[in-house]
């Protein structure tokens, strides 16, 4: 027998080696899998880009939409107008609010550790809605006005529940959340019936989240949001996956425990910029997360959160303003229409249930 | 302390723990201050508006001030009405759920109401306020079993937080297709906005009359379900082992629940918060027998709604501020309140 005849060290080496080699192995199956959630993912949000941009009510075939967007274009001024003027700042929108809202609500739900503490049920969407409506009925504001309106609302909401609970921990963040969206519902319903039906309508359409009114300064600011947070979304959401095992686990692993307040503080800004892009598309920051991280096998992937954010938001405007019949839906009732099978379908899995505290 | 660490694993606590803690006032002179209170809110409410008038003029056909005594006799009666039913309500939800959160703005019932009306005035098409009564009765109460449903699935049963998070998230999601019809139909929005935000005022008595039989056959059924849920308050298996039906139990006092809030909701609109906090306060008052719990609420609830709505009509002038608001709006910070210390988590 060789076994008896090695020397003990030389055994020992080689369980080492295999034992290094088996845990390599088990390492790099979840990142491998997480380059191809990320690559398919990539491919999808690219397809359907160009889907929204191709076709529609006016089509293009791809040759003539390159040359239009980096050549000298294919003479003929309304094609290019169209094209350059409306549908590319809308796809454009459509996708950075998407990566917007996707990674907003994936580290919300992340660290607050539970998939139904998105920012549209704890009170960030209300607080937009709620600005948004004060604009458009209390200030007679149109256009960008009413954008930013809704972004300050945002931030402000969130930063005033952050206050009024005291903590990142636990579910009292979320109660005072719902809490505090309820009241602001309410109030929107006052403003509802103070207003002209027509400007109602108009406020109904805003607060679902739409991209009708989607142009090159909306896509600037997405632009310049998404450029100067994302690098702090990498660098204060690297010790992501250690906060999901607990604020106390977190700290004792070494994490500084301020690190997650401010990766919420910049979800939540980013949250703010989507909704000036777009309003605040219903649960479409609750749907990208867990999406996300199903298709990850069960590990958070806020990068693959933001590509189906992007992805689902492209989709849902292409099927509201095309697919439907004669009317155009905005991109918000779509993804609302399709969330709530979907949060019964997770709550069925018993997925609410992963931390209750 | 968080909420959820109210646990049921705690019987017993619910019911002894008021008596342990020798309430400070007895029954009877809570019940007087709650009459006391009710009587000068009413008067109040008779007396203020945009316009003053002397109560007097109530018994004088001749008076001209005669006709608004008449529209706010029944804006009072009204008021008391569906703030008897929210209040009392809340208290039986919190004790058949026993979870310290219930209520119906919270749990997707208005939401459910709100949806059933507007596809029901949208599609259906009942133009009279009798008719479509009866799409937000079905609605509450659709919306009301199915959150409970959602909540219970999954780990854990339906425990405080979940049941808020699965009324939250249904709400979100019936809005949404709320919305969808509303943009399609300018009408509806026209016919529903003034109901949404809950209102006592301008109700049409065939209204109130397709309401009112039951509103009372609720009232009945859970004022009448003290026992029931002193026993639920122990926890099933205790109420099981005291010889109780715990299914049928939860049926008839659920059933109550349905035609109380269906009915409530549907005539006044959402009205938030009242239905929670007023058990809360109540427990405070008198401890935690439901026998003295129900009542109270439904007594409290009456005396808050009344004066909410008179307050409203004179706060922000010249115009009303509908009672729904007002409960949101004064209720939202208490709420906050309560769940910084940690008390809505003591049923």
């Amino acid at each position: 027998m060789t076994s008896v005849s090695e020397r003990p060290s030389e055994v020992l080496t080689h369980i080492v080696t295999a034992d290094v080699e088996r845990v390599r192995r088990a390492r790099r199956g979840p990142r491998r899998r997480h380059a191809i959630v990320l690559a398919v993912l990539g491919a999808l949000a690219t397809t359907l880009f160009a889907v929204h941009l191709l076709l529609g009510g006016y089509t293009f075939t791809a040759p003539d939409a390159f040359r239009i967007v980096f050549g000298d274009g294919i003479g003929r001024p309304t094609a290019e107008f169209i094209l350059m003027e409306s549908k590319l700042p809308r796809a454009l929108t459509a996708l950075g609010v998407g990566v917007c809202f996707g990674i907003g609500g994936a580290v919300f739900q992340t660290t607050l550790r539970n998939p139904l503490a998105s920012p549209d049920i704890i009170g960030v969407s209300a607080g937009a809605s709620t600005a948004a409506v004060v604009a458009l009925l209390s200030f007679g504001l149109r256009g960008d006005a009413v954008a930013a309106a809704a972004g300050v609302g945002a931030v402000a909401t969130a930063l005033l529940v952050r206050w009024v609970s005291g903590g990142l921990g636990g579910y009292r963040l979320v109660l005072v959340g719902v809490g505090t969206a309820a009241a602001l519902l309410s109030v929107m319903h006052y403003l509802f019936t103070r207003a002209a039906v027509w400007d109602v309508q108009l406020a109904l359409r805003w607060i679902t989240g739409s991209l009708s009114d989607a142009d090159w300064q909306k896509v600037q600011v997405l632009a310049v949001a998404l450029v100067v947070l994302l690098p702090l979304v990498w660098w204060s959401g690297r010790d992501l996956r250690v906060n999901e095992l607990g604020a106390d686990t977190a700290t004792g692993l070494g994490v500084p425990s301020r690190r997650p307040e401010i990766l919420m503080l910049v979800a939540v800004l980013l949250i703010g910029a989507g909704v000036a892009g777009a309003g605040p598309v219903s649960f479409l920051a609750f749907l990208s997360g867990p999406i996300a991280r199903g298709l990850n096998r069960g590990r958070t992937s806020i990068a693959g959160a933001a590509l189906v954010g992007g992805s689902i938001l492209l989709a849902a405007d292409f099927v509201g303003a095309n697919l439907i019949g004669d009317v155009k839906m905005p991109a918000g009732i779509i993804t609302g229409a399709v969330g709530a099978p979907f949060l019964l379908w997770l709550m069925a899995r018993g997925a609410s249930g992963r931390s209750p505290r | 302390m968080t909420v959820t660490e109210t646990s049921p694993d705690l019987p017993g606590r619910t019911a002894t723990a008021g008596r342990a803690r020798n309430p400070h006032w007895g029954t009877s002179t809570s019940a007087a201050v709650g009459i006391a209170a009710l009587v000068v809110a009413a008067l109040a409410s008779l007396c203020i508006g945009n316009r003053w008038v002397d109560p007097l003029a109530l018994l004088d056909g001749s008076d001209p001030d005669n006709v608004f005594m008449d529209a706010r006799l029944l804006r009072t009666g009204v008021a008391a009405l569906l703030g008897a039913a929210f209040g009392l309500a809340g208290a039986a939800m919190q004790g058949l759920t026993r979870n310290p959160l219930a209520d119906t703005g919270l749990l997707g019932v208005n939401a459910g109401a709100a949806f059933a009306m507007v596809a029901g005035i949208t599609y259906v098409g009942t133009a009279s306020i009798g008719g479509y009564i009866w799409f937000g009765f079905i609605g509450a109460g659709v919306a009301a079993v199915g959150v409970h449903l959602i909540a219970s699935l999954g780990r854990g049963g339906a425990t405080p937080a979940k049941l808020i998070i699965a009324g939250a998230a249904v709400t979100a999601a019936l809005t949404s297709w709320t919305t969808a019809i509303l943009l399609m139909s300018r009408e509806t929005i026209d016919a529903t906005r003034r109901w949404q935000i809950g209102s006592v005022a301008g109700k049409q008595t065939d209204a109130l009359l397709t309401a009112l039989p039951f509103i009372l056959v609720g009232f009945a059924l859970v004022l009448s379900s003290a026992r029931v849920l002193n026993a639920l308050a122990l926890g099933d298996d205790l109420a099981r082992g005291l010889g109780r039906n715990t299914a049928r139990d939860r049926a008839m006092v659920g059933l109550g629940l349905v035609l109380l809030v269906g009915a409530s909701v549907a005539l006044a609109g959402p009205i938030a918060f009242l239905g929670l906090l007023v058990p809360h306060l109540v427990r405070m008052q008198v401890g935690g027998d439901y026998a003295r719990i129900l009542p109270f609420s439904a007594l409290w609830g009456a005396i808050l709604m009344i004066t909410a709505d008179t307050v409203g009509r004179f706060v922000l002038p010249p115009s009303e501020i509908q009672v729904g608001v007002m409960t949101a709006v004064l209720g939202a910070p208490v709420f906050l309140v309560m769940i910084r210390r940690g008390r809505l988590g003591s049923l």
